[in-house]
């Protein structure tokens, strides 16, 4: 099995995008791949997920990467592995920094140290784990092998012998007014333990350190630096083998683990940014995608970037299900203001999204369709003087939309035409609605105006809704059924959770 | 050494506990709130910031109580606060402490004495600007060795009064106490600290050693003493044929200088953490003693102003928390009578084996007055402080919560009867069996009828959760449809009223009346 890279299954790498897409923000996935990409800040993974995959093999490649890191143990392995990476990267960078001849070595051994267990340990834990993806299979078979080779062995066998030489080395200095002088060491009893000793009785609980941080960052003065050179004169053999060793191994990074390293985050990052999300209650699945399907539904979904605005509040996340069937194509969302309308659309959007980079995505279980383009226009808060401009401004703006998406494309629009007159709206929002249904293509259209609703049986009606008792309160959810009134009645101790029976299932024994 | 005055088995910290376990009285989420500020906070230096006051203080008039304990010292009064709000629910712990106060009852003045010791050295800290200001260890160790000479002198005090007095006291926790101070602290052991402090101020150079950390840095520094025990060791060293490699640095080398210096403190680092720990742990071992002495303090102010109004205390007899039992003869609202400067009347109520006490009758007849002294001699009872009565005996709750009536709407948006009953879901989210709760005109902000129809919904509910439900109201058709129960779990207490229309201010068993005399008050105030 030939290893080509954790995210792409076969030659097809694609060239990673700089740039974030035009309905980032619109569908605040903006604020979701920050989030994420911010977990990992030194990896720059952000194009990683400005790349969506129309593809469905290479989505199902990644799919099974994913399975496997969620399977016990191997995320941390993977992550302990980086962890060890980013410390190399840190250590090399300091061998150029720092001016003295065994401090730089110092540093070049400690980088190799932990380089060689990095790897080793990666190998054997990725021996052990019930890896099933074709990813990670390859991966290990490449790790395997580059492990037992010879150079590698040699690596880390004389590191870890120049290391031990140093490390066996302990040495007194005397400091008077002016003057230090530097020996052997002989045995001398540590006076701090003696009076720790005395005065541990009226030890009460923890009490603060008084331990200064002595250390001045990665730097020797030169009083150390005399220090360190009298100790080489004093323990010769050592630094010797040390000096070997650096010219040895001048260059012990390999190229293919190196990129692993930083493709690997990808898939980490979005595990790690759901697995918070979950906490909260909410569900991931990997969805059906197949380049055919035309139909489609998730269930429990939710506002990824909601739920992660809310995560370290009391707030619950409300989720919602939808499925389209043939010929189904179009949702329309109406019903009372604040009630999640908008929000039910940006899930729509992400779904589609998050799909297509072949993560999980928000819902108990999902099939999505692939994409080629998605569009969004939602309305915008904005010089309410210029009414005639923006009205223009949108319809020029859906004419661009509508004349470069195809049947495979996803429009999503949001309350437009919401400042004109209602029979403007009304009359606009048909002519629209006709060439969205003749393009064919996957729309969600969040609107004020009923008569869309039942357009056409390519529309499905879904609205927002209010808590029965209290129609000034909003539930959140979104439901597919027409626009309706709303008005119940329940009692106020009923709505405070008061009733005998209420109480009694309340309190616990 | 622990102090343990306040558990046979624990130190005194409320706001850990609350979340540790469950043997705390529960009082709902903001005391909860307020006791966890309290942690970590050095009560001599900083002022504390002003919280919201949690409904119970407010509705038992709490802060009178904490203040004639303070009498004016606001360590005195948080310790109060926080004893008082977090009450005991196990007997034995209650009894525990109810010992050593009798203890203190009988000897002020040595507890009093000894409380002393800890202000002493606060006060010494204050005086002298003693402390650990600096990072740097040679300055650290300054001011440790500083303190630690300080406090041997302290603790000599200590230990002089457990010599003399210790054999007036009988409770076990200050026996132990007593006993552990004359084992701990005797004299060679204040020898060996003396010899320390000598050595700690290193006159003349310093030995240390050091191992090849990360990189090659020098790292693990200790501090020796040499093994040329004199005060020529240096000499010693030097005299011998090992290897040795010396630096002399150029007297303009102020880098050096500092560089030379900065490793001496890495040596002194250790050594001097350790000094300046040591001196914490004194100091901490004081601020523990004055914490769990404060309370018995408070409780020794509160007894020495009731005894000069004339007003009675008795040490309360706790009972397990399954158990029902309201006991008393001559129950006080200590409040109350802290305000008024003078004694106040007293009830007696026989509630064994009664789950539900229900006061009805005349307006300003004593209801609430009554209603707030079951409260405040439950929070007193349950954190082993004396109760204002002649007697009383209790079953112990496991949580105390209170509902009342609340004057002011405070949100614009609830109405005031919404606003009742949010408060009162919120309760019932924190509810379990063996709480106790003290209603006071609840859900009256609605007509009889429908006011009456949810509260016997919800009391109906918490008694058979056995919670034990007092309950202050006007609410006719709800008094009355318990009477007619003819539950052997109720009691029904009314607020007396003479027949010509006086108050005794005394409650009496009886069926609840149709009316609540309210046209008494109008004819006070108008007639």
């Amino acid at each position: 099995m030939t290893f080509y890279s954790i995210l792409f299954d076969k030659d097809n790498i694609q060239k990673e995008t700089a740039d974030q897409p035009a309905f980032f923000t619109d569908l605040n996935l903006d604020q979701i791949i920050d989030a994420i990409a911010a977990r990992k800040e030194e990896y720059g993974l952000k194009p990683f997920f400005y790349t969506p995959l129309c593809d469905a093999e290479t989505i199902r490649y990644r799919h099974d990467v994913m399975r496997d890191l969620e399977g016990e143990g191997l995320i941390a392995s993977i992550n302990e592995f980086t962890g060890q990476m980013v410390i190399v990267r840190r250590y090399m960078s300091l061998v150029e920094k720092v001016d003295n001849h065994y401090h730089k070595e110092g540093w070049f051994l400690e980088a190799a140290l932990i380089y060689a267990e990095a790897v080793t340990e990666l190998a054997q834990n990725l021996d052990l784990a019930p890896v099933k993806s074709r990813g990670f299979l390859a991966f290990r078979e490449y790790v395997t092998r580059y492990v037992h080779s010879g150079g590698f062995q040699s690596l880390r066998a004389e590191a870890q012998k120049v290391k031990a030489g140093l490390s066996s080395i302990r040495y007194s200095v005397i400091i008077q007014t002016g003057r230090f002088s530097v020996l052997k060491y002989e045995g001398e009893t540590d006076y701090s333990v003696e009076v720790e000793k005395t005065f541990e009785k009226f030890k009460q609980g923890a009490v603060k350190s008084y331990l200064s941080d002595l250390h001045y960052g990665a730097g020797m003065n030169h009083i150390e630096a005399q220090i360190l050179d009298f100790a080489a004169r004093l323990y010769p053999d050592q630094f010797a083998a040390l000096d070997q060793f650096c010219t040895t191994h001048s260059l012990f990074m390999d190229q293919t683990i190196r990129v692993f390293d930083r493709e690997i985050q990808f898939y980490v990052a979005y595990l790690e940014f759901a697995a918070d999300i979950k906490r909260k209650g909410l569900a991931f699945c990997y969805p059906q995608v197949d380049e055919a399907n035309r139909e489609e539904y998730d269930y429990d979904g939710f506002d990824l970037a909601l739920a992660h605005a809310l995560l370290h509040t009391e707030k619950p996340v409300i989720c919602n299900d939808y499925f389209l069937k043939e010929p189904e194509r179009v949702i329309i969302v109406s019903g009372p203001n604040q009630g999640g309308k908008t929000t039910f659309a940006r899930t729509f959007g992400q779904l589609h999204y998050l799909a297509s980079l072949g993560c999980p995505v928000p819902g108990r279980e999902a099939r999505l369709s692939l994409f080629d383009q998605i569009f969004t226009h939602f309305e915008r808060e904005e010089d309410i003087s210029n009414l005639r401009g923006k009205l223009e401004d949108d319809l020029v703006r859906i004419h661009e939309i509508l004349a470069r998406a195809t049947p495979n494309s996803i429009l999503i629009l949001n309350e437009v035409f919401a400042s004109t007159t209602i029979q403007d709206a009304v009359f606009l929002s048909s002519q629209i609605m006709r060439r969205v249904s003749e393009l064919d293509l996957l729309c969600v259209w969040v609107t004020f105006i009923d008569e869309l609703a039942s357009f056409s049986e390519k529309t499905v009606s879904m609205v927002s809704t209010v808590v029965p008792n209290n129609p000034a309160m909003r539930t959140f959810k979104i439901v597919r059924r027409p626009a309706d009134g709303l008005a119940y009645a329940l009692s106020i101790a009923e709505k405070h959770r008061l009733t005998y029976q209420q109480i009694k299932e309340r309190i616990r024994s | 050494m622990k102090v343990f005055l306040m558990h046979r088995d624990r130190d005194f910290a409320p706001e850990h506990d609350l979340v540790v376990d469950g043997q705390m009285m529960t009082l709902g989420d903001e005391v909860r709130a307020m006791l966890s500020t309290y942690a970590d906070r050095d009560f001599s230096f900083r002022r504390r910031e002003p919280l919201p006051e949690p409904a119970i203080v407010q509705d038992l008039e709490l802060n009178t109580l904490f203040e004639a304990m303070a009498s004016g010292d606001e360590f005195l009064l948080e310790i109060a606060k926080q004893a008082l709000l977090s009450g005991l629910t196990d007997p034995a712990s209650i009894r525990y402490r109810q010992d050593i106060l009798k203890d203190c009852l009988k000897n002020p003045a040595v507890v009093r004495e000894i409380y002393s010791i800890p202000i002493e050295s606060l006060v010494n800290k204050h005086k002298h600007w003693m402390g650990i200001f600096t990072r740097y260890p040679s300055g650290v160790l300054s001011g440790a060795v500083q303190m630690l000479e300080m406090f041997v002198e302290l603790l000599k005090k200590l230990k002089r009064i457990a010599d003399d007095h210790s054999g007036e006291f009988e409770s076990e926790g200050f026996r132990r106490f007593f006993a552990m101070i004359r084992q701990e602290l005797d004299d060679d052991y204040f020898a060996v600290v003396k010899n320390h402090l000598r050595q700690l101020k290193f006159n003349r150079g310093v030995l240390l050693s050091a191992e090849l950390g990360r990189a090659n840095e020098g790292t693990n520094y200790l501090l020796h003493k040499s093994n040329h025990n004199d005060r020529n060791w240096i000499k010693r060293i030097f005299e011998r044929r090992a290897p040795i490699y010396s630096y002399t640095l150029h007297p303009r080398d102020e880098a050096g200088a500092r560089a030379l210096g900065d490793l001496r403190d890495r040596g002194v680092n250790l050594v001097a953490n350790a000094a300046g720990q040591s001196a914490d742990h004194i100091d901490s071992f004081l601020n523990a003693l004055r914490r769990e002495l404060a309370f018995y303090i408070g409780c020794l102010n509160l007894y020495e102003r009731l005894t000069q109004m004339g007003e009675p205390t008795t040490i309360p007899e706790p009972l397990p928390a399954n158990e029902r039992e309201h006991s008393f003869n001559g129950l006080y609202d200590v409040s109350l009578a802290l305000t008024m400067k003078q004694k106040v009347v007293g009830n007696d109520v026989n509630a064994a084996g009664k789950d539900l006490v229900m006061i009805t009758g005349a307006n300003q007849g004593g209801k609430s007055t009554f209603l707030r002294s079951i409260g405040l001699a439950q929070l007193m009872m349950q954190c082993g402080m004396f109760v204002p009565a002649q007697s009383f005996s209790a079953n112990v709750c496991r949580g105390l919560f209170t509902h009342y009536k609340r004057e002011e709407d405070t949100s614009m948006k609830s109405g005031k009867f919404d606003e009742e009953l949010s408060r009162m879901s919120a309760i019932v989210d924190r509810l379990a069996p063996d709480y106790m709760i003290l209603f006071n005109e609840s859900f009256a902000a609605t007509n009889d009828r429908e006011g009456s129809e949810i509260a016997r919904q919800i009391v109906s509910a918490l008694l058979e959760k056995h919670i034990k439900v007092f309950f202050v109201t006007h609410l006719y058709d709800l008094a009355h449809g318990f009477y007619d129960k003819k539950m052997a779990n109720a009691i029904f207490l009314r607020a007396e009223r003479l027949p010509d229309g006086t108050r005794s201010f005394k409650l009496m068993e009886g069926e609840p009346l149709q009316t609540s005399f309210g046209v008494d008050s109008y004819n006070r105030i108008f007639g």
